[in-house]
Order: C-alpha cells, then sequence, then structure tokens
C-alpha cells in the first residue's frame, strides 16, 4: 500500500512537471512578453530593455528553471495588468472556486447516485428513463446556454435568486446546479451499470439467501461495492469541473480563479495564466491521486495488495 | 420463385436472417440512433447546401431592421427568426453557423482521431516502454485544463476558424488514445492476430488488416464522442469571446451576442443554443447508438 | 417420524422467453424428514438448481413459479410474505452455493458475513456472534480461526471459502441446508474433504438436507433418500437403496450405467453414455420428455404417464417395471 502511494505520488509529481513544462512552452513560444508588458504604446526601444531588464532574452530552458525555481517556492511573479504577485492574487480567487467546486461536486453526486439507483433496481422502467434523459441531455447541454437560461428564468422572470456575483450563498444555487450538471451524467451512468453488475452477482444471491432485508441488500451489499469507481470518478470529475469553472464563472460573474483566468487571457497578462495553468492542473492531478489512494483504500482487494 | 424470397417459415427458421438483415434490423429498432442519425443528416445537409438554403447574406448588415423578432413573436417572413444587433438575418446565421460547428467537430475529431489513434494503437499492441510513454501522455494531458489552455493559446495566435480547429484537434486525443489503447490490448490477444503473426505478416500489415478492423466500432463511437466534445468547446470559447471572432456565424458567438440584450428578447440566446443542443444530441444519441448495435454481446 | 419438515407438491417453474414460455420444471413433488438428506441428481439444465431457489423464494423477477403445496414445518412457503419468507431464510434454511469464488462479497471480511445472519436472525450481541464464528470455522476445518475473522474473502483458496460458506450456513443452525452443487467449483481432492464434512456436520446437528448434484458417486455415499431429475421432471424418487438397487426408469439406469460405482462396476467394463440431446422446454411438453433418447420409447410416451411404483419408489414411465432387459440392468 505504502509503495503504491509513493510510487503513485512520484508520478504525479512528474506530471506537474511535464505539465507546466508544455504550458511555459506554449506560452513562451506563442507571445511576447516584453511588448505585453511594455503596453501598445510602446517603442521597440522601450520592448528591448524590458526584455533585458526581466531577462526574456535568455534562453528558453533557463527561464523555465528559473520560474520553476520560485513557483516550487510559492513565487509566481507579478500580473502585468494588476501589478500584485500572482500567487497572492490567485490564493485571493481561490475560495470561491473552491467552494463552487465542492458544492457542484456534491449536488452532482445527490442527484447522480440516487438515480443511478433507483434506475439500476428497475431496469426501463420509467425512472430509469428519465435518469437516461437527463443523462443523455446533460451531455450535449452547452453550460454556458444552461446558465443563461437558468437566469433567465430564475433571476429575470421569476426573481427568485440573483443573478450574478458571490456575496450570498443564494449567488452559488445556479453556478452549482450548472456545474454539477456537468458532471452528472458520467456519475449518473457508472453508479447504474456498476449497480446493475453487482446486484447480478452471487454475493447479492448469497445476503439474500442469509435473509438480509432489500434495503441492507441494496445498499450495504450492492451499493458499497458498486460505489467504488464512482468514488474515483468523482475525484476526477471535480479536476475537470475545476477546470471548467471559467465558463460558469464568466456568466455568473463569480470573482473566482476561472474568472480571473479569463481576464488574464484577454489582459494578455502571461504570469498569471502560466499560474493558473498550473494551479487547475495541479487540482487535477491531487484529486486522481486522492481516488487512486480512496479506491485502493475502499476496496480491500487493492489495500493488502 | 427464388429462394430468399420464400416465405415458408420452416426454412425461415433454418436458414436465419442474414447477419447484414440482423444489423438493419437493430438499427432501425433504436430509437436514439434513429433520431440522432435523421438529425444528423438533416443539419448536415443544411450545412452543405448553406448558399442555396439561407434566404439572406448572414454577412449583411441592416441598421434599419434591428433586433426583429422571429415570426412566432410576431415578425415578418422576411426575417423568419427575426434579426440580430446589427439587422442580420438570423436564420441565414443560423443555417451558416452549422458549417462553422460541424467542420470544426469533423476536422478537429480528424486531427485528434489520428494521434490519438496512432498513440493508442502503439500502444496497446507494443506494450512496454511504448505503452508507458503513451500512459505518461496520456495522464500529462488529462491533467492539462482544457478549456484554459485552449482559450490561452487561441487568444495568443488569434482567433481564426482554422486556429480554433487545430488547436482543439492537438487537445482533444486523450480519450482515442484511452480507447484505442484497450481496445488494442484486448485484441492483440486474440488467436487470429497470432495465427497472422505466424504466417509472417509484417507489423504494420497485421496492425492494418488484423487489428483495425476489428476496432474499428470502438473508433466510431469515439470519434462521434469527441466531434460532439469539439462543438461544445468551440461554443464555449467563441461565447467567451475568445474562439472564432466576429463576424462569423458561430452558435457560441451568436449567444455571447444576443446576452447582452437577453432581458428583452430571450430568444435571441435561446435559438442557437438550442440548435447547438440538438446537434450534440444527435451526435451523442448516434455515438451511443452504434455503440449498442455494434456491441459484439448484441450480436446473438 | 409423523409429519415431514418439507413437503413439496405439483411444484412447477415458468420463465418467459423471447418466443413464449420455457416450462422450466414441472410438477415436483417430494417429502423430506427431519435429519434426513434427499439427492437431487440430474445432469446440467435439468431444473435442479431452480428448484432449490424457488424453495428459498429467490428466483428471479420474472420466473413464475406455482405449485399446490409447499410447506416447512407448518409454514406455506407459496404464501408466505416477504418478511416471513427473510425470517426463514437464513434462520431455520440455509442454502450453500456452488460459486465459493464469487458467492463472500468482496468488501467485507470473513467475519462480518459470518455473523450477519445470525445478527439479523437471532437476539445476540456482536462479541457472542464472533465467538460463534470461531467455533464454526473450527468445526469447519479452518486453522487460525480467530485471526480469519478480519481476512477478506480474496484472501483464502476456494476450498478454504467453500469451508466459510458451510460455516455461515450452519451460523443459526438451520432445520434445513440446501447445498447446490457445492464442490463442483473445487479441485478433486477437495471436494470429498468437503462433502464428507458437511455429511457428518448435518448428521451432528441433525439437520435436514437437500443435496444438489450431479455425482452418482457422491450420491450413493451420502443419500437417504435420491431423486432423479431429467428435463424438469423428477422421472424417479425413492430411497438410496431402492433406486440405486432396482433403478426403474430408463434415464436412471442410463446414469448409473455412466459412471462406475464401487462394488458394483466391473473392473474392464465399459462406461455407458446417454445419446441424444435434452429437448427443448419451449411450448406445451407433452408425454415423457426422456423418450427422444429412449431406447424403450413407445407410441404411448407421447402422452399422459402415469406414476407407477410402490410405497415412496415412485417413477414415471409407460412400461410397468421400466422394460427391465438384460442389457439394461447395470454391469
Amino acid at each position: 500500500m505504502l509503495t503504491f502511494i509513493l510510487k503513485r505520488l512520484g508520478l504525479a509529481v512528474l506530471v506537474a512537471l511535464t505539465v507546466s513544462f508544455i504550458s511555459f512552452v506554449l506560452l513562451f513560444l506563442a507571445g511576447d512578453p516584453a511588448a505585453a508588458l511594455a503596453g501598445e504604446t510602446a517603442s521597440g526601444e522601450d520592448i528591448e530593455a524590458i526584455r533585458r531588464l526581466y531577462g526574456f532574452d535568455r534562453p528558453m530552458l533557463v527561464q523555465y528553471v528559473d520560474w520553476l525555481y520560485s513557483a516550487v517556492r510559492g513565487d509566481f511573479g507579478e500580473s502585468y495588468y494588476f501589478r500584485l504577485p500572482v500567487a497572492s492574487l490567485i490564493a485571493e480567487r481561490l475560495s470561491v472556486t473552491m467552494t463552487l467546486g465542492v458544492c457542484g461536486i456534491t449536488f452532482a453526486l445527490l442527484t447522480a447516485v440516487p438515480l443511478g439507483v433507483a434506475a439500476a433496481i428497475r431496469p426501463n422502467s420509467i425512472i430509469d428513463r428519465v435518469a437516461l434523459f437527463l443523462s443523455v441531455a446533460g451531455q450535449a447541454m452547452p453550460s454556458f446556454w444552461f446558465g443563461l437560461i437558468l437566469i433567465v428564468v430564475f433571476a429575470i422572470q421569476l426573481g427568485w435568486l440573483p443573478p450574478s456575483g458571490a456575496s450570498s450563498p443564494a449567488h452559488f444555487i445556479m453556478p452549482t446546479i450548472v456545474l454539477g450538471y456537468y458532471a452528472m451524467p458520467a456519475i449518473m451512468r457508472l453508479t447504474r451499470a456498476g449497480m446493475l453488475e453487482v446486484l447480478s452477482s452471487d454475493y447479492i444471491r448469497t445476503a439474500r439467501a442469509k435473509g438480509a432485508p432489500e434495503g441492507r441488500v441494496l445498499f450495504r451489499h450492492a451499493l458499497r461495492n458498486a460505489i467504488i469507481p464512482v468514488v474515483s470518478l468523482a475525484a476526477v470529475q471535480m479536476g475537470f469541473m475545476l477546470g471548467g469553472s471559467i465558463v460558469v464563472e464568466s456568466i455568473f460573474a463569480l470573482h473566482g480563479a476561472g474568472y480571473l483566468a479569463w481576464e488574464s487571457i484577454a489582459r494578455n497578462d502571461l504570469p498569471t495564466v502560466q499560474a493558473l495553468i498550473l494551479v487547475f492542473s495541479m487540482f487535477y492531478i491531487v484529486f486522481t491521486f486522492l481516488a487512486d489512494v480512496l479506491n485502493a483504500w475502499l476496496d480491500p482487494r487493492m489495500r493488502s495488495s | 420463385m427464388a429462394l430468399t424470397e420464400s416465405t415458408d417459415p420452416l426454412l425461415q427458421e433454418i436458414t436465419g436472417p442474414t447477419p447484414g438483415q440482423m444489423l438493419r434490423k437493430r438499427v432501425f429498432g433504436h430509437q436514439g440512433l434513429l433520431f440522432g442519425g435523421i438529425v444528423l443528416g438533416i443539419l448536415l445537409l443544411v450545412a452543405i447546401f448553406a448558399p442555396l438554403l439561407a434566404p439572406h447574406d448572414p454577412y449583411a448588415q441592416s441598421l434599419m431592421t434591428r433586433m426583429e423578432p422571429p415570426v412566432f413573436l410576431g415578425g415578418t417572413w422576411e426575417h423568419p427568426l427575426g434579426t440580430d444587433h446589427l439587422g442580420r438575418d438570423y436564420l441565414s446565421r443560423l443555417i451558416y453557423g452549422a458549417r462553422v460547428s460541424l467542420m470544426i467537430g469533423v476536422i478537429a475529431a480528424l486531427i485528434s482521431g489520428v494521434i490519438g489513434t496512432a498513440m493508442g494503437v502503439a500502444a496497446g499492441y507494443f506494450g512496454g516502454r511504448v505503452d508507458m510513454v503513451v500512459t505518461f501522455l496520456i495522464n500529462v494531458r488529462l491533467a492539462m485544463p482544457v478549456v484554459l489552455v485552449a482559450l490561452a493559446v487561441v487568444a495568443i495566435l488569434g482567433g481564426s476558424l482554422q486556429v480554433v480547429i487545430v488547436v482543439l484537434g492537438l487537445l482533444l486525443w486523450d480519450r482515442f488514445a484511452v480507447v484505442m489503447r484497450a481496445s488494442t490490448l484486448q485484441v492483440r490477444g486474440r488467436e487470429y492476430v497470432a495465427a497472422a503473426r505466424a504466417i509472417g505478416a509484417s507489423t504494420p500489415r497485421v496492425i492494418l488488416s488484423e487489428i483495425m478492423p476489428n476496432i474499428a466500432n470502438n473508433l466510431i463511437v469515439v470519434v462521434t464522442l469527441e466531434m460532439a466534445h469539439a462543438i461544445l468547446l468551440e461554443a464555449a470559447l467563441s461565447f467567451l469571446g475568445l474562439g472564432v471572432q466576429p463576424p462569423t456565424p458561430s452558435w457560441g458567438l451568436m449567444v455571447s451576442e444576443g446576452k447582452n440584450m437577453m432581458l428583452f428578447e430571450p430568444w435571441l440566446v435561446l435559438i442557437p443554443g438550442a440548435v447547438l443542443f440538438l446537434l450534440v444530441l444527435a451526435i451523442n444519441l448516434m455515438g451511443d447508438g452504434l455503440r449498442d448495435v455494434t456491441a459484439p454481446d448484441n450480436r446473438s | 417420524m409423523d409429519k415431514p419438515l418439507l413437503s413439496v407438491r405439483n411444484l412447477t417453474i415458468d420463465i418467459p422467453v423471447g418466443g413464449g414460455t420455457l416450462h422450466a420444471v414441472r410438477g415436483i413433488d417430494f417429502d423430506l424428514n427431519r435429519g434426513e438428506t434427499l439427492c437431487i441428481v440430474g445432469e446440467s439444465g435439468s431444473g435442479k438448481s431452480l428448484t432449490s431457489l424457488a424453495l428459498m423464494g429467490l428466483l428471479g423477477k420474472n420466473i413464475r413459479r406455482s405449485a399446490d403445496r409447499m410447506d416447512f414445518d407448518g409454514t406455506d412457503l407459496i404464501t408466505a410474505g416477504p418478511r416471513k419468507m427473510r425470517a426463514l431464510r437464513g434462520g431455520r434454511i440455509s442454502m450453500i452455493f456452488q460459486e465459493p469464488m464469487t458467492s463472500l462479497n468482496p468488501a467485507y471480511t470473513i467475519g462480518d458475513q459470518l455473523t450477519e445472519a445470525l445478527l439479523l436472525h437471532r437476539k445476540v450481541g456482536r462479541e457472542a456472534a464472533r465467538a460463534r464464528a470461531v467455533e464454526l470455522l473450527e468445526k469447519v476445518g479452518i486453522t487460525a480461526a480467530e485471526s480469519r475473522l478480519s481476512q477478506y474473502p480474496h484472501q483464502l483458496s476456494g476450498g478454504l471459502r467453500q469451508r466459510v460458506m458451510i460455516a455461515m450456513a450452519l451460523m443459526c443452525e438451520p432445520e434445513l441446508i440446501i447445498a447446490d452443487e457445492p464442490t463442483t467449483a473445487l479441485d478433486v481432492t477437495i471436494q470429498a474433504q468437503i462433502l464428507r464434512l458437511l455429511y457428518d456436520l448435518g448428521r451432528e446437528m441433525n439437520m435436514a438436507m437437500i443435496l444438489i448434484t450431479h455425482d452418482l458417486g457422491v450420491v450413493a455415499r451420502v443419500a437417504d433418500k435420491v431423486a432423479v431429475m431429467y428435463a424438469g421432471e423428477l422421472v424417479e424418487t425413492g430411497s438410496a437403496q431402492e433406486v440405486f438397487g432396482a433403478p426403474a426408469h430408463p434415464y436412471t439406469r442410463g446414469l448409473l450405467r455412466c459412471i462406475p460405482l464401487p462394488g458394483k462396476t466391473e473392473r474392464g467394463s465399459e462406461l455407458g453414455t446417454i445419446p441424444g440431446i435434452v429437448p427443448s422446454l419451449i411450448g406445451d411438453v407433452e408425454g415423457c420428455a426422456f423418450r427422444t433418447r429412449c431406447p424403450h420409447a413407445l407410441p404411448e410416451c407421447r402422452a399422459e404417464i402415469p406414476r407407477r411404483g410402490a410405497g415412496e419408489h415412485l417413477f414415471r414411465c409407460v412400461h410397468p417395471d421400466g422394460a427391465v432387459s438384460a442389457e439394461d440392468v447395470p454391469a
């Protein structure tokens, strides 16, 4: 178990390094940071001066190592736009994004797992069809459009919820639904498929032969096994969702890390974008790592091997 | 009377339906596949014949007729779906928008399909180091936040249709690689592959004529999924203002442009979003249907 | 004994399939007294497992079960509701399945799974339940029983798992154990051990047992009563001596010729085979199902077959004594 965790940890670090290198190269090749920093009115000489001042004239690899060395110590440089340390800028915005992510995955799990279980208990029943419809629709729904519809209906027409901002829990309801609905279909399908498979297994028959009540058979014996892959999927989805929060945050004007990313890209604020790519991929890496560990812990067959 | 037209039930029972007949029966018996196929077919025809179908030039502005409502909201048949904030005919923009979405879906899926399939098949077939490297690359790719990276790169390179297509094509190969790797691993151990090797077939030949035909059904399913994915991503990028640039008629961009008038003219947002939803739904239903119909356990 | 523990009359099981109804089990009758062992023998697909699942009320949702009588110690199993059935299952009737590798829940420890039935059915505490589990694990011959309780199924071999399954079935001291081919999935060397164990424990606790098997060698050693099943019907029932000593139905005789029996089969003699295949049971089934493979089939075999015999030894065949002829007597 410990060697498994260590191996998995090593892989995670390697993946993070590669991601940071690729994104650094992408942004390095694509843009001219000196020009971006100098602004549109700057002359060629000014840009040259800035290039030398910030060390942009050095070889790319040197710059990358330099950047990485600072990044490891939590220093992501200074935002071109805000003229503030990128690290504190992101830290400030992360709480909104994390809140949104946690709410979103909770919403997704609370809707998808019961629906998946109910659908698996009675395949082809009405509830199974409703669940299937919801998941098919969820996969095809453009999240920005879904968000706008919610705003039109619940904020403008009915006036029940605030259309944008993040100042109260009510502000998070619509963004949670939009973000959660994005993760729901996959979780629902996996729960349903897992339950169907487990319910037809021999050990469920054994449990019934022992005279266990149906609820105990379903939840203690069946769901306990079917939920194992769902847990890791949920963690992976959480990583994806944080990356996808950029769309949701822009619709609902939630000033989280996603919104910051959107602004920074539009403003050519390369250090901030670079740092955000790393932060979001770190989230994904951490969540998949946790998923693997959790998975190994939940499944006795993996725990002991 | 020809033997094939025999109505003798006994003979029917003995000969049974041919594989082709069975496939046709399954295809037409699958509602999702049928619905998806028909909707996708119609939208494909609309995209191809856009110049013939569109009542107006999708770029022609007319400041005198701005934001006219659609027919069902009291508009005129001159502009069946009304006009946008620059007086452009909404139906025509919608029709040309199908071209943008489908082009992005098809070409991006092609690019990513070639990359991902090559990586996945190589990993599954050769195993060992190759597999390790490919698996690592898949992990790296999955860890990159797609929307963010795509936005950043498109923003830096400039948002043209070509740039968006290429960027999405280079980003969305992960699922191809994952599925093709698993499928190849499964097929590699089969007897007919061993048989082909035993008679001295070369590696490319084994891959092309023994492996590929047997994993093609999975490939088609992933193609549909990634087409849908690419179309949704383009729409999201364009919606955020960092994808396809105006005045190109992209559905995502149309939603974005309509957003400011959403309070008074919600149809500006509803119509392009609904069409986008319909297209992606049709593609996904096609993919699910194809998977059901071609799944080996469904063949008996 | 005055009244049988389990009494079944005319048990019928129908399964709806694509083109009609599969009459999987038809008109099963038998009685079982306390402490007795009944062996149901027959080839795969003859309906043995379905019969046992029907007794437990564990048939799938779409499978139809009917019977004139299915009485377990005064409880009518046909009309018993889910609650009543649950109380019987695991409490008074236990079942051992044929797949020890997959019949234990991979997510819980052996201890959890052993004590579950006891905690569900009897008013005992956790500690008492665990003590009982250890006691039974030792009884079924598992060493270091105490430490096994915290192990998971995947850590045990198939033979050990089947021993655990047996211990699990015995936890509540049931009056009836149904064992559905409990050894088929195991190594041949372990099969005999497990069966011997099951049989001895059954005797020791005075449990009635229904043992489903296609191993006639086993039947000859452990059975009090034998029921021979073919294509969903009991073609011959009786005491073990009667059925083995004077098999009356051509199918029984065919079966007996297929296996060597110690003391009965001569060295060097050829073993028999039964040519042909089991007929389809979809749609109306009339007459003797074995007639397509029977060497003595007559036109009358298409009609309703009378039940013949004396006392407990009954068989379904048109031939009064099963058309005993020299070539059919077990060599």
